[in-house]
């Protein structure tokens, strides 16, 4: 009977999760393009090493891990503050909960298109007349997603503004659960303001914190809908990322087996943060 | 008091430095969608692009002109529909089922789905393209809802949860002669809405924009979704970016309103995943 129970969400998983994975292994070992006159073959690790000779998965991948570098650490730290704001008795709190919020509801394609329009080249576009603005007339208007230097930090950009609010009230629940009681025995013990974010917030948010961060790790190897939509991971790879990659090996090459071998090298890296997360938090388990 | 209230002060200060920030991309677009086409540019680069003049609903009559507008939204409201509905059905029975039944294979199966629940959908995108285009079902409703309908992270919600319910409930109703699917349905389910409301507004959340799948396996617009709407109707020329916001303003209208009858229940759907954390 508990089978019975099981089975259509196990069959589902089977099929669409399982079958799937295993093939996506057994294709990156293979030479399979559709459409190539070539006998299908068993190559070996061969696709891998075709893959990291190719300048501009290579250059994904770095994409990917800068990506990680520059985001996981910016959104957590904007998240974390925005909590910490909230997490205090005002008038008006619900309000600025759900205006930070809202950006998660929005489709990232949406999110993407629009700001396509915010990164506008020349000094009418927003982006660029807000700098200006705010650097005093110092700002050189850019043509953000056509620049080398500029395209990937601006996707950035829009994926903060979008992901913020998610992390934000994740944090936020987490901050509510610390009891009070370890904030008043640290004001007791004569801890200031830092003394007790330091020694309090930050050692009893720390589960929260390592979710929070593989959470925003695993979503920065998965980036995606931004590059297709506002850069088509130009200019020159500069904002090329491993999806992306992926997709144009199998869709627009027909290389299946160069598109599997990605997918296994992205499942990868996501097992390995995964791994890391775990024994961090495991660790944490021990110290209690 | 004087301190106090320029703290006081400063807080909203910041709270509201910060909101601008959030808000500004999305004011841009509701009034922008508002303005005539020539104007949306012309005032993209100062303090005017927030501020609407010229009131006029051309925009979006030109996004009904130029592309079936009602069709996609109809399309995304099945597709999501169908996931979550169907999806709350067959993970609650499997989370149950781990939960709660005795049966063999229950401690591997259980593993099982834990391991999978870290396999994201990008890993499996490709193979998943040939397989279901093996099945025949390229450019189908079905191939945009069937794979997506069993999910891990819900498996393993449900199961938290009735791990943590009272058992007496579901043992009277077994000595009273009530069988498993009786008892699911009458007594564990009805009990149970939290964890239903969570996972429906999770799902929701998660497959609502989704982009990349509908862009690999949809060609004709029968059955192309918003997310992908949007981004084709980006490219659709002419270029006409006030069509473009009030195609945006349309698409995210709806679940805006969604979002802040239900906002309790969102905020419980994004805290439910930071809890294996």
């Amino acid at each position: 009977m508990g089978l019975l129970f099981a089975a259509p969400a196990l069959v589902g998983l089977l099929v669409f999760v399982a079958i799937p994975f295993a093939l996506a292994l057994i294709l990156a070992l293979t030479n399979l393009r559709l459409g190539s006159p070539l006998p299908l073959e068993f190559m070996g690790v061969e696709q891998f090493r075709r893959i990291f000779a190719d300048a501009a998965f290579t250059r994904a991948l770095w994409n990917n891990a800068l990506f990680a570098l520059v985001v996981v650490p910016l959104q957590t730290g904007l998240a974390l503050g925005l909590a910490l704001l909230l997490h205090q008795n005002f008038r008006g709190r619900i309000l600025f909960r759900t205006l930070f919020f809202m950006p998660v509801v929005f489709p990232l394609s949406l999110v993407a298109v629009v700001w396509t329009l915010i990164y506008a080249p020349g000094p009418s576009g927003m982006m660029n007349s807000f700098l200006t603005v705010v650097s005093f007339g110092a700002w050189e208007p850019r043509d953000f997603l056509h620049d080398p230097l500029f395209a990937l930090p601006a996707i950035m950009v829009t994926s903060i503004w979008q992901g913020t609010g998610f992390q934000m009230l994740i944090l936020l629940a987490g901050l509510q659960a610390i009891p009070e009681e370890l904030y008043e025995a640290a004001r007791i013990d004569g801890a200031g303001h830092l003394g007790t974010f330091l020694h309090v917030t930050i050692p009893q948010l720390r589960n929260t914190l390592i979710f929070v961060v593989l959470v925003t790790t695993i979503l920065a190897f998965r980036l995606f809908d931004q590059v297709q939509i506002m850069t088509q991971g130009g200019p020159r790879n500069a904002s090329t990322t491993v999806m992306f990659e992926a997709v144009q090996a199998a869709f627009s090459r027909q290389q299946v087996a160069a598109g599997a071998a990605m997918s296994v090298v992205l499942f990868v890296v996501v097992l390995a943060v995964t791994m890391v997360q775990q024994r961090f938090a495991r660790q944490e388990r021990e110290i209690q | 008091m004087a301190v106090r209230m320029s703290r006081q002060l400063l807080h909203y200060l910041t709270l509201m430095v910060a909101a601008s920030v959030f808000v500004a991309p999305l004011l841009f677009m509701v009034v922008g969608s508002l303005k005539p086409e020539h104007q949306v540019l012309v005032d993209a680069g100062s303090w005017r692009a927030f501020v609407p003049d010229e009131v006029q609903l051309n925009n979006y009559l030109d996004v009904f002109d130029r592309v079936r507008f009602g069709r996609y939204l109809l399309n995304s409201l099945f597709i999501t529909a169908m996931i979550v509905l169907v999806g709350l059905v067959v993970n609650s029975m499997a989370g149950y089922a781990f939960a709660r039944l005795q049966w063999r294979g229950r401690t591997v199966l259980f593993a099982a789905v834990l391991a999978i629940m870290i396999i994201p959908l990008e890993a499996i995108a490709v193979p998943l393209f040939y397989q279901v285009t093996m099945f025949g079902w390229r450019d189908t409703y079905l191939v945009q809802i069937i794979p997506f309908v069993a999910n891990a992270l819900s498996i393993f919600l449900f199961y938290t949860f009735f791990v943590g319910l009272p058992r007496e409930l579901e043992e009277a109703a077994r000595v009273a002669g009530a069988g498993v699917l009786r008892t699911f349905v009458s007594i564990v389910v009805p009990n149970s809405k939290p964890v239903y409301a969570t996972v429906a507004i999770l799902t929701f959340l998660m497959q609502w924009g989704a982009f990349l799948w509908p862009l690999m396996v949809t060609s004709g617009e029968a059955v192309r979704p918003l997310p992908l709407a949007v981004a084709t109707f980006y490219g659709l020329p002419p270029l006409q970016w006030g069509d473009i916001f009030a195609f945006g303003v349309m698409m995210i209208s709806p679940i805006l309103i969604v979002f802040l009858i239900f906002q309790p229940w969102f905020v419980r759907g994004v805290v439910a995943t930071g809890i294996k954390g």
